[in-house]
């Protein structure tokens, strides 16, 4: 398990180092890459199974108590998301392969590499034990987003990038300043310890610490008022990195706050999530409809449905937690392949404004039917992954009689149809003025061979087959959900086992 | 706990978080590494009493000052260095690009916004005349987006 673990998080990281060294070999460069992910993404698959049979695992690195060192959690709501993600990070990185330098595709001697890094953080975020692993976790992430985001250094992404860069480092020096808060009221920044000390402080400082986590991690996830870096950079990136971005980063943010939130019984804080929450989700379906242009659709519905996160988290039940899990876990793929989808229509028409593309649907069904799956499930209509995670969610909400929030949820999610029949509308139907071969000379796309179009449509397809699965296993899935719900709320939960492992090793180790 | 430290904390946050409220990139670097400084000493204040250097084996245990957000804040130090770097190299970038090192608006949401009041077209001058220089700024930017030749031209 030690080994597994470790391999998840290093595995990427060693294939990023030698693909900036093979940056000029191309086929070994793309070998070297694929490798690192996979290897990756197979050991978070073996551990989810693994820890779904014998239950969490510790891993204390350099043989340091938790109270000093690092510790690593397997515990089940990390190995549970954590295949997710690292799925979609291969995915996307076959794309990207598929794509090559084309005006929107990523430079590929970047790519590869910086993902590599990107994957690292990630994992290190799921597996984290401590808040302040947690905090380098989240700059190895941003680091290289950041990098990713304006590599190609055109104006546009520069300009983007600055407030995407100034809002994050913003939240990420919150972040320090509250770990300097949590040290002094707790002594330690180890979640296992945390989940025990954290209840016993007075409630002025409980709460204030919570409320401090909740702007940090509610930056990182793009939360109601902080939502405003979102819209601007994601369209900007190219395609790929949007996919990932989208996909990935808002949620390593919202699944830290489950995470912080849920082991630190802040329930108090309950009611004003679930205002955020409904505000969240409203906000994010109307600055999507007023938008004209495939990828800013796309980026405001990211921001709405962090809104179904926050409502699952802020419920403060075990239902509510488990809906929040399972629709984590439903909405990290669905979005990343909606944005692939997106690139898939810019290579093809050369733009992905909805004014100036129409009548796909009939030149290219293959696309249509790759974009229509996802939309109907983002929009959450059975029988797709996102009515069994919107179904979880809402009905936690009855269940809570949180009738407001349950109605704003329901409007949010018809709002949500209503964008995603306009992309349809503006791209697949309509007027068959087909001037994709003017815009793509202008947007400068080199045609693409057969091979890389395999790769591209290969992975799309992968992607949507994979949400598939999701509606397909919603039961297993429900069931992992709800164990690792439980085992954050703390009936019989890992990370305060790990407490008492770390308490009993203090006592011994101590002079 | 000492005051004076206190002090530097409260005045090194307050100097940074009026430099990042700035436009200019230069000055937001400024604010980051101010607000990066009173982080790293609110570690150290949060580590409780001083004491002589924590060396193992040199010392017993107790009188040594808490190593533990020393080490967090010597990680926090190298990440704040590294982004700095980056921050400056996108700030050189963004003056290459447009002569200065502002930070922008986004301009589809410019675009959006502008579409709505088409009618009303004086009035809508009218009210942005206030903004007249954040509109002089940015100007090259609408004309780059080929709406605010539409829109004056209507007017």
């Amino acid at each position: 398990m030690s080994t597994l673990i470790a391999l998840t998080i290093l595995a990427p990281l060693a294939a990023a180092s030698l693909g900036v060294l093979l940056r000029n070999r191309v086929v070994w460069r793309d070998i070297v890459t694929v490798i690192g992910l996979f290897a990756s993404a197979a050991s978070s698959f073996i551990m989810l199974f693994t820890v779904a049979d014998q239950g969490s695992y510790r891993l204390h690195v350099g043989g340091w108590s938790p109270e000093l060192g690092i510790e690593l959690v397997a515990d089940r709501f990390a190995t549970l998301v954590l295949p997710v993600a690292l799925s979609i990070i291969l995915v996307v990185e076959v794309f990207a392969i598929g794509q090559r330098r084309t005006a929107w595709g990523a430079n590929p001697e970047l790519t590869g590499p910086l993902l590599g890094v990107l994957t690292s953080g990630v994992s290190l975020a799921f597996l984290t034990g401590d808040l302040f692993t947690l905090f380098v976790a989240f700059e190895l992430i941003l680091v290289s987003s950041y990098v990713l985001l304006t590599h190609q250094g055109q104006r546009e992404q520069v300009r983007s990038g600055m407030s995407y860069v100034v809002m994050n480092l913003l939240a990420s020096t919150l972040f320090l300043f509250g770990l300097a808060f949590v040290y002094a009221a707790a002594g330690t920044v180890n979640m296992g310890l945390l989940a025990e000390r954290i209840p016993e402080l007075s409630d002025g400082v409980r709460l204030g610490l919570g409320a401090w986590f909740f702007v940090v991690f509610g930056t990182k996830a793009a939360v109601f008022p902080l939502f405003s870096w979102l819209p601007d950079s994601y369209p900007t990136a190219p395609t790929t990195i949007t996919a990932v971005f989208a996909g990935l980063l808002t949620k390593v943010g919202i699944y830290a706050m489950i995470r912080f939130h849920t082991i630190t019984e802040m329930d108090a804080l309950g009611p004003i999530m679930l205002v955020l929450a409904g505000i969240t989700m409203v906000i994010g379906a109307f600055g999507a409809l007023a938008q004209s242009d495939v990828k800013r659709i796309l980026s405001f519905h990211v921001i709405s449905q962090i809104g179904y996160m926050l409502m699952g988290l802020g419920l403060f039940s075990t239902a509510g937690t488990t809906g929040a899990i399972l629709f984590l876990v439903h909405h990290m793929p669905v979005k990343t392949v909606l944005f692939l989808v997106g690139g898939l229509i810019e290579n093809h028409e050369g733009t992905s404004s909805l004014d100036r593309s129409g009548g796909l649907a009939s030149r290219k069904p293959l696309i249509a039917a790759l974009f229509a799956v996802p939309a109907l499930s983002l929009a959450g209509l059975p029988p797709f992954s996102g009515f069994v995670a919107k179904f979880a969610v809402i009905s936690a909400g009855i269940q809570a009689d949180a009738v407001a929030i349950v109605a704003v949820a329901l409007i949010a999610g018809a709002l949500t149809l209503l964008s995603m029949t306009k992309i349809w509308l503006g791209v697949f139907w309509g007027s068959d003025a087909d001037q994709s071969d003017i815009l793509r000379s202008q947007a400068g796309i080199v045609s693409t061979s057969v091979a890389n179009r395999r790769a591209m449509f290969g992975a799309t397809g992968l992607a949507v087959a994979g949400t598939l699965t999701i509606s397909l296993f919603a039961g297993a899935l429900f069931d992992l959900s709800e164990k690792a719900a439980f085992e954050l709320r703390g009936d019989t939960p890992a990370v305060i086992d790990g407490a008492e492992d770390a308490s009993a090793i203090n006592n011994g180790g101590q002079p | 706990m000492s005051v004076a430290l206190l002090l530097a904390i409260g005045g090194l946050t307050s100097v940074g978080l009026y430099l990042i409220t700035a436009r200019s990139l230069s000055r937001i670097i400024l604010g980051f590494s101010l607000l990066g400084h009173a982080a790293v000493l609110g570690l150290l204040t949060a580590g409780g009493p001083p004491g002589p250097a924590p060396i193992a084996n040199q010392l017993d245990g107790a009188a040594s000052a808490n190593p533990v957000p020393q080490a967090l804040a010597l990680t926090a130090i190298v990440i704040s260095f590294g982004l700095t770097l980056f921050l400056l190299a996108l700030a050189r970038r963004q003056q290459l690009l447009s002569g200065e090192d502002l930070v922008e608006d986004d301009l589809e949401d410019r675009r959006i916004r502008d579409e709505e009041p088409e009618a009303e077209t004086d009035q809508g001058a009218d009210a942005h005349g206030t903004s007249a220089e954040d509109d002089d700024r940015f100007a090259y930017d609408l004309e780059d987006a080929d709406v605010a030749t539409g829109t004056e031209a209507a007017s």
